[in-house]
């Protein structure tokens, strides 16, 4: 495949070439609405189909280890303490202490001010953003609703960084999206990234959650997936956990669409979360599926594709013991948090 | 002028609703003749593990319902069993070959012993539990509570209906949820069960009926480790001393097959089976 000469501009450059001028509201609009519409009946019947696959036997027990490879272990609530977050990361570590050889999660993702407690519980197995160890995820910017000032949001970016967040999920402004003003969305999401640069000048990974459920249309997940890409994200995620609809197999498809097509245009891989609503291996393994046949197996390694859950572990976890011991596990043999 | 018959196609009861066998399959049940009957759903592990998820998750509400609303409810279904008695006798009389005599007495006695456990519900505790003498200040309290989720392999000789319902009745008394293997050559009043309590209050989940080979799906059900107990009562002819076995890989209470006129027989011994002795201390008053 030849290279387009895009691919070989600075990544702001890369956006103003593709956009034609300056992020404005104008300019941005012109650019996401000149991006095809969805077929939706189609979208739907694709991700349908996809979800049929049957994954047994020895396919199974690799997607099995995969999938657990690939979680964002996730704790939310605002009854989350240093405790709640020392038993995430417990399990997080060995998922299942009744099979040491079972992969440790990719990540563990908890509220910006829990960071510190989280860093300190992982100890010497944190990854720091390398491949060996588990990542500390952080959701910032005024987490789930987003309704604060940019200034807050930032500060709330740099508090997370700066207590060791490897990875930042950041929510975007819906209501300034639905409104139109593209160019508010694009700029925050830049002015995040920024916020994102350690000390040391390297950078933590940003995720930007485009909470699909608010966004009421594919045709405006696929803009904002293009706005999140464009202004500098390395990761799309589809919802903050927090509304419903959650993570859906349709939305899903659509903003890997969106990700093998930035891929084909810059050469660029920009990784998927799903979040929310996953909660049985069943539906984890559609959402393998769907990524391997959209954007390619490559895709399938946690620098390009998470699940953010907290219930999926335990329904993998007692799939990976039927197959290993032959018969049905119940839930009293894994952990409950 | 000759009109069609409709024969019914017997599903699954899993968690109040009645889905076919995941695995797609059924089975001709024949008359004792061995004219077609129906077909009746041909249950596969994955029917037993689904039956299981559901009878966990009804657990809470059914253990947790008071003794008193627990006999009501058990008493309701004596109610619409009476209702229904027309269809079971008719079931029974083409299934076991019994005649309109046999077959009404086996319906009364199944109504009859329905009762009888429904009115354990809130008096077992009271035989079973005890206040413990203890030499100290403290009260010392011993009550039964119901062990969990128990899988159910049913009586498969005659009297299917009589058979199934000495079964479920005493596990369901004290609490405990049910996953039950129905008689595989007569299921039909297995699921007409099933249809009287579904329009029942029994919550949907607190009886779970598969059909199908025992001999298939009992291994499954042994070695279950979401299976708190079993009751072989029905398997005599299976390998029960393997699936005792495997039973006790995970610390199952099992009760073995039992054959011939008195198996099953009601039993305050068969409600204190699948319960678990729970004591508790507590410090009397100083005055």
């Amino acid at each position: 495949m030849t290279q387009s000469p895009l691919a070989t501009y600075q990544p702001a450059q890369r956006a103003l070439a593709l956009i034609g001028g300056e992020a404005t509201d104008a300019n941005l609009r012109r650019y996401l609405h000149g991006i095809p519409g969805i077929d939706a009946v189609g979208l739907e019947a694709r991700a349908a189909d996809l979800g049929t696959r049957s994954i047994k036997t020895s396919s199974k027990r690799w997607a099995i280890d995969t999938i657990i490879g690939l979680i964002d272990l996730t704790t939310l609530e605002g009854a989350d303490t240093p405790g709640k977050v020392r038993s995430l990361v417990a399990k997080a570590l060995l998922p299942d202490p009744g099979d040491p050889g079972t992969p440790r999660v990719a990540a563990v993702c908890v509220y910006g001010d829990m960071v510190g407690s989280a860093v300190t519980a992982l100890g010497s197995a944190h990854a720091a953003g390398g491949t060996s160890g588990v990542n500390v995820a952080a959701v910032a910017t005024a987490f789930p609703s987003g309704r604060a000032s940019l200034a807050i949001k930032l500060a709330d970016v740099h508090d997370a960084v700066a207590a060791g967040a490897d990875e930042i999920d950041m929510v975007i402004d819906r209501g300034a999206f639905l409104a139109g003003r593209f160019g508010q969305v694009y700029d925050e999401i830049v002015a995040v990234k920024d916020a994102c640069r350690r000390a040391d000048g390297s950078m933590a990974h940003l995720k930007v959650i485009l909470e699909t459920g608010e966004l009421n249309t594919y045709d405006n997940v696929r803009r904002a997936s293009w706005l999140a890409i464009l202004a500098g994200g390395d990761f799309i995620k589809t919802s903050t956990g927090k509304v419903a609809p959650a993570a859906t197999l349709p939305v899903t498809l659509s903003m890997l669409e969106v990700v093998r097509d930035w891929h084909r245009l810059t050469g660029v891989r920009i990784g998927v979360k799903p979040a929310g609503g996953i909660r049985t291996s069943k539906d984890a393994i559609k959402y393998l599926v769907t990524v391997a046949e959209t954007v390619g197996e490559e895709w399938l390694t946690p620098h390009l594709f998470r699940f953010g859950a907290s219930s999926l572990l335990n329904d993998v976890l007692l799939q990976r013991q039927k197959m290993t011991t032959g018969h049905y596990s119940g839930p009293d043999y894994v952990t409950i948090d | 002028m000759n009109r069609l018959a409709i024969p019914k196609t017997y599903k699954l009861y899993i968690g109040g609703k009645f889905p076919r066998s995941e695995s797609g399959r059924v089975y001709e049940v024949l008359s004792h003749k061995g004219d077609f009957l129906a077909n009746a759903a041909k249950g596969s592990r994955k029917d037993a593990r689904d039956a299981v998820v559901a009878a966990r998750s009804a657990l809470g509400g059914w253990a947790g319902a008071t003794a008193y609303n627990r006999g009501q409810v058990l008493y309701r279904i004596a109610e619409l069993l009476e209702g229904r008695r027309a269809q079971f006798i008719d079931e029974i009389m083409s299934c076991e070959g019994v005649n309109a005599a046999g077959a009404s007495a086996q319906v009364d006695e199944a109504i009859d012993r329905w009762v009888w456990y429904a009115g354990w519900a809130d008096k077992y505790v009271q035989v079973a539990g005890n206040a413990n003498p203890v030499s100290g200040p403290f009260f010392n309290l011993s009550v039964p509570e119901p062990t969990g989720v128990v899988a159910i392999i049913a009586p498969q000789g005659a009297e299917s209906l009589l058979g199934l319902v000495s079964a479920i009745a005493p596990a369901l008394v004290a609490g405990n949820t049910v996953v039950v293997v129905a008689n595989e050559n007569a299921p039909l009043s297995a699921i007409s069960l099933g249809e009287v309590l579904a329009t029942s209050d029994v919550p949907g989940g607190v009886v779970n009926i598969v059909t199908g080979s025992p001999a298939e799906i009992a291994p499954w059900l042994a070695t279950h480790a979401d299976v708190n107990a079993l009751d072989l009562v029905g398997a005599g002819d299976l390998d029960w001393v393997e699936l005792q076995i495997s039973a006790a890989d995970t610390l199952k209470r099992v009760l073995p097959p039992e054959v011939g006129a008195d198996a099953a027989a009601p039993a305050l011994s068969r409600i204190l089976a699948f319960t678990e002795l729970k004591t508790v201390w507590h410090t009397k008053a100083i005055l």
